[in-house]
């Protein structure tokens, strides 16, 4: 469904992916894992349109979406849940929801609405709060509610657990793959690896700009590479 | 003394409604996006420019000129914004002062090119047709700039907290990424956003020159008084530039009374500097997070 292929970005005169190429397939869990600055989210922004890559290609069944801008990538059914969860903090939690809607299911937004109240009963109880006034946790409940509002094919979840306490990290890594049993596919970027890996059908290691590992989960976990340097095993 | 205070009040309401009006699209522009906008009072001369040669050219009334003039301005704020003011900015933040003061410069001298110096005004019949209340007498077209800054207040009111444009302005705002991701498309909305501000400066034009002039210094008389009611009333707040201008212009007025007229605008900034000693984020602000 999701096809990268070659992909080299970065800022000015450095390059921070060195030739990046990956797939996923529908209703796919596909985990991207790495530490601090190896170029997961400048990959994520590749695919959402954000940067321009300098040369490789991003293909969305089949349709070369390569470079194309982040409300045509929004419209292609890809949406992202960006590191920092950018919600807005000075709307509502209610207003935040309704703009996840903004250009796609506009006329499904009220079933949609219900759906995330359902999914996320904390919410619910602060539908007319602002949303910056919210926890960490549920501030991560509405970023990946606002993107669901869209009805997204792919939804690029960008360090979903990053800042969370140990229990509501167990949360969302439930949640992520509940709502990937409803067809979704979902390329989940994390430094988190044993619980990415316990959720993801295949996984690729980032290092440097560039794929080191990559395979289905089971593989990956018993690779020694992978145990060494980030298990610590 | 009541029957000298009295008109003084209701005077300055009526003038405090046309700072509340031409505040009220710097509402927008300043207090929602943040842009410094220099050239809000050049745009204001323009538009009485506008509404000056509409009357004294093909002798359309003002009133009937907000038809054409508010949506003239509508794009001429959308274009500039687009065209001239993110163009030349590249990007920066600081860069857009420097801008918007360019275009003022820019188009305050065009005008004294093209128009010169003089005082322009223009005599409607019902111009001193005067409306009673208490003691007091209040030219109707100031009347009526009163009702419409009301009225003003609430539509702009409405757009920001009903509509999916206004929701779309304040999430762009304030988290500009967050709202690309979602597929909003932040230059169009900061555009809009920008149109409809300088829409109601335009608005602010045609109820105002029927008791005013228009020259090319016109503008400076209000923008300074425009920057302190939107700060007054909290940034971003409708309700805020509304009462805050309102509130300055009775200010004004009673100071005028017993300080003497020149003196008048001396209590804005008393005020202005009292209030935010103790209120930091203006009248109706919400405090910063």
């Amino acid at each position: 469904m999701l096809e990268v292929n070659g992909i080299k970005a970065g800022y000015g005169p450095v390059n921070v992916l060195q030739g990046i190429s990956m797939t996923i397939g529908d209703g796919e869990i596909v985990a991207v894992l790495g530490s601090n600055g190896v170029g997961k989210s400048t990959l994520n922004n590749v695919i959402s349109g954000i940067i321009k890559p300098r040369e490789g290609t991003v293909r969305f069944d089949t349709v070369d979406i390569t470079g194309a801008s982040p409300r045509a990538v929004v419209d292609a059914g890809i949406l992202q849940v960006p590191e920092g969860r950018r919600i807005f903090p000075n709307l509502s939690v209610k207003e935040n929801l309704e703009l996840g809607a903004y250009r796609r299911a506009r006329e499904r937004m009220a079933v949609n609405f219900e759906r995330m109240c359902t999914i996320f009963p904390r919410l619910r109880e602060r539908l007319g709060q602002l949303a910056g006034t919210l926890s960490g946790g549920e501030q991560q409940m509405l970023a990946i509610g606002r993107g669901l509002m869209a009805e997204p094919r792919l939804l690029i979840l960008d360090e979903p657990s990053l800042g969370l306490s140990p229990l509501m990290v167990e949360e969302m890594f439930n949640l992520v793959q509940r709502i990937s049993q409803e067809g979704l596919a979902i390329l989940l970027v994390e430094q988190n690896v044993v619980q990415s890996l316990a959720i993801a059908s295949r996984a690729y290691v980032l290092e440097q700009g560039r794929f080191a590992l990559e395979g289905p989960s089971g593989d990956m976990l018993a690779d020694p590479r992978l145990r060494k340097t980030y298990l610590g095993l | 003394m009541w029957s000298l205070v009295l008109p003084a009040i209701l005077g300055g309401l009526t003038t405090g409604a046309i700072y509340a009006l031409v505040a009220l699209g710097l509402t927008l522009i300043y207090g929602v996006l943040h842009i410094i906008n220099f050239a809000h009072g050049s745009l204001l001369m323009l538009a009485l420019y506008g509404v000056y040669f509409l009357y004294a050219i093909l002798g359309i009334d003002p009133y009937l000129a907000l038809l054409i003039v508010v949506p003239v301005f509508f794009v001429l704020g959308y274009v500039l914004q687009r065209g001239v003011i993110s163009v030349f900015s590249l990007g920066k933040e600081q860069n857009v002062l420097l801008v918007t003061l360019a275009l003022a410069i820019i188009i305050d001298n065009l005008a004294l090119y093209f128009w010169t110096s003089d005082t322009r005004t223009i005599s409607l019949p019902y111009a001193y047709t005067m409306v009673e209340i208490g003691p007091a007498f209040i030219p109707l077209p100031r009347v009526i700039a009163f009702v419409a800054a009301l009225v003003a207040a609430v539509i702009l009111w409405l757009i920001m907290s009903r509509t999916r444009l206004g929701k779309a302005i304040r999430a762009v705002a304030i988290e500009k990424r967050g709202a690309e991701l979602v597929g909003i498309d932040v230059d169009h909305t900061y555009a809009m956003c920008f149109g409809i501000g300088t829409a109601c400066v335009a608005a602010a034009a045609c109820l105002l020159l029927p008791t005013f002039y228009v020259t090319p210094q016109v503008g400076y008389a209000f923008v300074l008084v425009a920057f302190t009611t939107v700060v007054l009333g909290g940034m971003g707040s409708f309700m805020g530039a509304l009462v805050s201008g309102l509130l300055l212009g009775v200010i004004e007025a009673l100071c005028g009374l017993f300080l003497g007229e020149s003196l008048g605008q001396i209590g804005i900034f008393l005020a202005f500097i009292l209030i935010l000693l103790f209120r930091p984020s203006g009248l109706f602000g919400r405090r910063a997070a």
